[in-house]
C-alpha cells in the first residue's frame, strides 16, 4: 500500500511539462470584479459602446445569479474579488506577422510545440493563440482571407466584424444562462472568432491555443463559430497552465453556430494544470459550451479529450434545432490522484428526424471522482428523433469514483432513445497476462486505457490523436502501483 | 536452464507446493501431471512470477540467473513463455497491437530496434500458419468474443512470435476437441527444437499422443513423486492417479509408525 502511494505521488508533478512561467511583462487591472473594472477592460480593448454595456448588463444579471451547487465535486468557495480579471503580455501594439512577435513569448510556444512559424506547419494548422486575456498571433490569416473565411481574435472581431458578433454573440449562450456563462459574458477578454462563408469548405484545421501565464488571474475567454449554409470547418483546441499552488479560474464560453447543411467539427484537448498529487492548485475549468444546429441537415460534433483541471465543470451541447440535423459528443474524461470532473453534454432535439450521438469514456485513478452527466431531450415537435447514448467508465485502482447520470426526456412518441452504460476496471489478471508477454504495467495500463478509448480518438484529427494518446498515457504513469 | 530446488511455495496461508525439484535442459519436452490440486498450476504461475504466489523457500535458476529476483516482464524478457489456461480478454486492444507491442518490448530489452510495420506483418503471416490461425482474428480485441481454441491457438501464436527459449503450457489442452488439438499440437512440434526446452502442464495423457514427451513427472500434494519416459503417463492413463495416490500415502503411513517408535 505504501508503495502504491509512493509511486502515486510520482505521477502529475514529474509529468506535467507544461509548468513553466514565461517571465514576461504583463499589464494587468487590480483585482477583482466591480463596474469599473469591467468599464476599464473594455477601454483597454478599445471597444464600443454597445459592448460595454452587453457586459455590465452581463454583470448586473451575474450579481443577481448563485453558483451551481448540483455537480458531483466539492472545492472551497471561490472568492470571485481575489482574482484578476485582465492580463496581457506586453508587446508592440499590433502584429502585422508573426515574425514581429516577442521573441520570449515564440520561445514559450516552440516550448510547448506549438510551432508559430507559418512555413513551418506542413500540417497545415491555423492557430490562434491566446496567452491570459489576450491573442497574440494568429497564423494563416491572409491565405484563409482570400476564400473568405474570417479567422481572428475575438477582439479584432469586435472591431472589424461588428454586425456579425452583435447578431450572433449570446445567441446560443445567452448571456444569463448560467453562473459561469454570465461571469464570462462580463469579463471575457480573448478567444477566437471564425466565419466560414457560404459554400466554403475550410482547407485546413482551425486552431486555438490557450496558455494561463500570469499569477492570480483568471482566464475567460469566448470562442464564436459561424459556419454559413453548405461550410464545412474543424476546429481544434488545446491549452496548458504553469504549475501554481492556488487554485485559477478558468471560464470560458464557447458558441458555435451552424447553418443549412453546414458543418461543424470541434475537437478539444485540455491539459490545464490538474493540481498536485495530494490535490493542491490546478486549474478549476468551468466552461460553457453550445452549438446550434440552426438549419436544415446541419452537424456539429464535440470531441474532447479531458485530461487536466483540479476539477473540470463542462457540457458542450448542442441545440439540433434544423430538421433532420445531427449531434454528436465523443468524450475521453481522464482523471488522476484528487482531479474532479463533472462532465457529458445536452442533446436538445427540437426538430424532425434529428439525430444524436454520445459516446463517453471516463477513466479514472488514484483518488479522483469522474462523473457523466448528460440530457436527451426530445420535445414534441421533434418527431423521429434518435439519440444512441453509450458511456462507459474504466476504474483503475480501488479508490477512485465513477458516477453516470443520464436524464432522459422524450415528450412525443416516435423518438427512439438508446442507453448504453459499462464499468469496469483493469484487472490483476490482465496486467499479469501483459506482463508475462514481457509488457510492463505502464506500458499495459497505456495500451488497455487506448484501447478504451479508441473509438473517441478515432473522432480526433489525425495529429491530435498522437498527441492524446501520448497525454494519456503520461496521465496515467504511475497509477497502478 | 532451469534448475528448481526446493521450491516451496503459498498463497492466502495455504502451502501448495513442498519442495519441487525439477531440472529442465535445452531442447527437452518435459510433461508434468498429477490430479486436481495437486499444484502443476501454481508450479507454473510461480516460474512466471504471479505475485499472489509467495516462495518460501527454495531457488530457481534460468540461465544461471536467479529467476525469483526478475520480475515477471524480465523473466519474459528472458524467454520464458506461458501459454496460460484460461486466457484473459482485452477489450479494445486488437490481436495485432498487443503482440506488436509485447515483440517490440522485448527487441527493447535486448537493444533491436523495433520492428516496422511491414517486417511485423510479414512475421505475423508466416506464423500465423503455424496454427491455422483465421486472419480476422488478428483485427479483432485480443481474446474478446473467441471461442475456447482459438483463445489456445492464439496462445500458441504468440508463442511462434516471441520465439521463448522455455515454453510452459498450462492445461493447453483443456477444452479442446480432437482438431483443436491436433492443430495445436502441431504448432507446438513445429517449434521444437534444440534450443528451446517446452514444458507441459496437463491432466490427462491424451496430450503427450500427440506432443511426446522426453520426461514425464508425476505432481501430487505439492511434491514430485515419480518421474519417469512416456511410458510413465501410459502406466497412469492405465491406472488412474489412485494407484499414486495410495503409493505416497502408504509411504507415508509405512514410515509413521516407524517414527513413532523412535520418539
Amino acid at each position: 500500500m505504501k508503495d502504491e502511494l509512493s509511486t502515486l505521488q510520482q505521477t502529475v508533478l514529474k509529468d506535467y511539462k507544461y509548468g513553466f512561467v514565461t517571465d514576461i511583462e504583463t499589464d494587468t487591472v487590480p483585482k477583482g470584479l466591480n463596474e469599473d473594472v469591467i468599464r476599464l477592460i473594455s477601454a483597454k480593448k478599445k471597444e464600443p459602446d454597445w459592448m460595454l454595456e452587453w457586459r455590465l448588463k452581463a454583470y448586473a444579471g451575474w450579481l443577481k445569479m448563485e453558483e451551481p451547487k448540483w455537480p458531483n465535486v466539492a472545492y472551497p468557495p471561490i472568492d470571485y474579488q481575489d482574482i484578476i480579471y485582465y492580463a496581457a503580455p506586453q508587446q508592440k501594439p499590433s502584429l502585422n506577422s508573426i515574425d514581429d512577435l516577442d521573441p520570449e513569448l515564440k520561445r514559450t510556444f516552440d516550448k510547448l510545440g506549438i510551432s508559430l512559424e507559418e512555413q513551418k506547419r506542413l500540417s497545415g494548422v491555423a492557430v490562434d493563440v491566446v496567452m491570459d486575456s489576450v491573442s497574440v498571433a494568429t497564423s494563416f490569416k491572409k491565405q484563409l482571407e482570400e476564400i473568405g473565411i474570417i479567422f481572428c481574435s475575438m477582439g479584432e472581431a469586435i472591431q472589424n466584424h461588428p454586425e456579425l458578433v452583435k447578431k450572433y454573440l449570446g445567441s446560443v449562450v445567452p448571456m444569463t444562462d448560467n453562473y459561469f456563462a454570465a461571469l464570462n459574458s462580463a469579463v471575457f477578454t480573448d478567444g477566437s472568432f471564425c466565419y466560414i462563408p457560404k459554400g466554403v469548405r475550410c482547407p485546413m484545421e482551425l486552431s486555438t491555443y490557450f496558455r494561463i501565464n500570469a499569477e492570480n488571474t483568471g482566464q475567460f475567454e469566448r470562442t464564436l463559430i459561424i459556419a454559413e449554409d453548405e461550410s464545412y470547418v474543424s476546429y481544434l483546441e488545446g491549452c496548458t497552465a504553469p504549475m501554481r499552488d492556488e487554485n485559477q479560474l478558468h471560464a470560458a464560453v464557447v458558441e458555435l453556430v451552424a447553418l443549412e447543411k453546414a458543418e461543424i467539427k470541434y475537437s478539444t484537448v485540455q491539459n490545464w494544470y490538474p493540481g498536485d498529487k495530494e490535490g493542491h492548485g490546478g486549474i478549476y475549468n468551468f466552461v460553457t459550451k453550445r452549438g446550434i444546429c440552426q438549419g436544415y441537415r446541419s452537424k456539429i460534433s464535440w470531441t474532447q479529450v479531458e485530461t487536466g483541471s483540479a476539477i473540470t465543470w463542462k457540457y458542450p451541447s448542442v441545440i439540433l434545432k434544423g430538421d433532420s440535423s445531427i449531434g454528436e459528443f465523443y468524450s475521453i474524461a481522464l482523471t488522476n490522484n484528487y482531479q474532479q470532473a463533472d462532465t457529458g453534454t445536452k442533446m436538445i432535439h427540437l426538430g424532425k428526424n434529428t439525430k444524436s450521438r454520445i459516446v463517453s469514456k471516463g477513466i479514472s485513478a488514484g483518488f479522483s471522482n469522474n462523473s457523466y452527466r448528460g440530457l436527451v431531450r426530445a420535445s414534441k415537435w421533434a418527431t423521429n428523433a434518435r439519440n444512441y447514448s453509450q458511456c462507459d467508465s474504466l476504474l483503475l485502482g480501488d479508490r477512485c469514483g465513477a458516477h453516470t447520470f443520464p436524464y432522459i426526456e422524450v415528450k412525443n412518441n416516435s423518438s427512439v432513445v438508446e442507453h448504453e452504460a459499462t464499468t469496469s476496471k483493469i484487472g490483476e489478471d490482465q496486467l499479469f497476462y501483459c506482463k508475462q508477454r514481457g509488457i510492463d504495467s505502464e506500458t499495459a495500463v497505456a495500451l488497455i486505457v487506448n484501447g478504451f478509448a479508441r473509438e473517441v480518438m478515432n473522432q480526433l484529427p489525425m495529429e491530435f490523436a498522437v498527441e492524446a494518446q501520448k497525454l494519456l498515457a503520461i496521465n496515467l504513469e504511475g497509477s497502478v502501483g | 536452464m532451469l534448475l528448481i530446488q526446493d521450491i516451496h511455495a503459498e498463497t492466502d496461508g495455504k502451502k501448495i507446493l513442498k519442495g519441487v525439484n525439477l531440472e529442465i535442459k535445452a531442447g527437452e519436452v518435459h510433461a508434468i501431471m498429477g490430479p486436481n490440486g495437486s499444484g502443476k498450476s501454481t508450479l507454473a504461475l510461480v516460474l512466471a512470477g504471479r505475485e499472489e504466489y509467495e516462495v518460501t523457500q527454495g531457488r530457481i535458476t534460468f540461465f544461471g540467473k536467479n529467476l525469483l529476483e526478475l520480475s515477471p516482464e524480465d523473466r519474459a524478457h528472458e524467454g520464458m513463455f506461458l501459454a496460460f489456461q484460461y486466457p484473459v480478454e482485452i477489450p479494445g486492444v486488437s490481436t495485432t497491437q498487443f503482440i506488436k507491442t509485447a515483440v517490440n518490448e522485448n527487441r527493447k530489452y535486448h537493444g533491436e530496434a523495433p520492428l516496422d510495420a511491414v517486417a511485423f506483418l510479414k512475421l505475423m503471416k508466416e506464423k500465423m500458419r503455424l496454427v491455422d490461425m483465421d486472419q480476422s482474428l488478428l483485427t479483432r480485441s485480443m481474446n474478446e468474443g473467441f471461442s475456447g481454441g482459438e483463445k489456445k491457438r492464439n496462445e500458441i501464436f504468440q508463442m511462434a512470435m516471441l520465439e521463448p527459449s522455455l515454453a510452459i503450457l498450462d492445461e493447453t489442452d483443456s477444452g479442446l476437441d480432437i482438431d483443436a488439438l491436433r492443430i495445436v499440437a502441431k504448432g507446438v512440434n513445429t517449434l521444437r527444437n534444440e534450443n528451446r526446452a517446452i514444458l507441459l502442464i496437463t491432466h490427462y495423457q491424451r496430450l503427450l499422443e500427440y506432443i511426446v514427451p522426453d520426461f514425464v513427472h508425476v505432481l501430487y500434494n505439492g511434491q514430485i513423486v515419480r518421474s519417469g519416459t512416456k511410458d510413465l503417463a501410459l502406466e497412469l492413463e492405465e491406472k488412474g492417479y489412485d494407484f499414486i495416490r495410495e503409493e505416497s500415502e502408504s509411504s507415508v503411513s509405512a514410515t509413521q509408525p516407524e517414527n513413532i517408535s523412535k520418539t
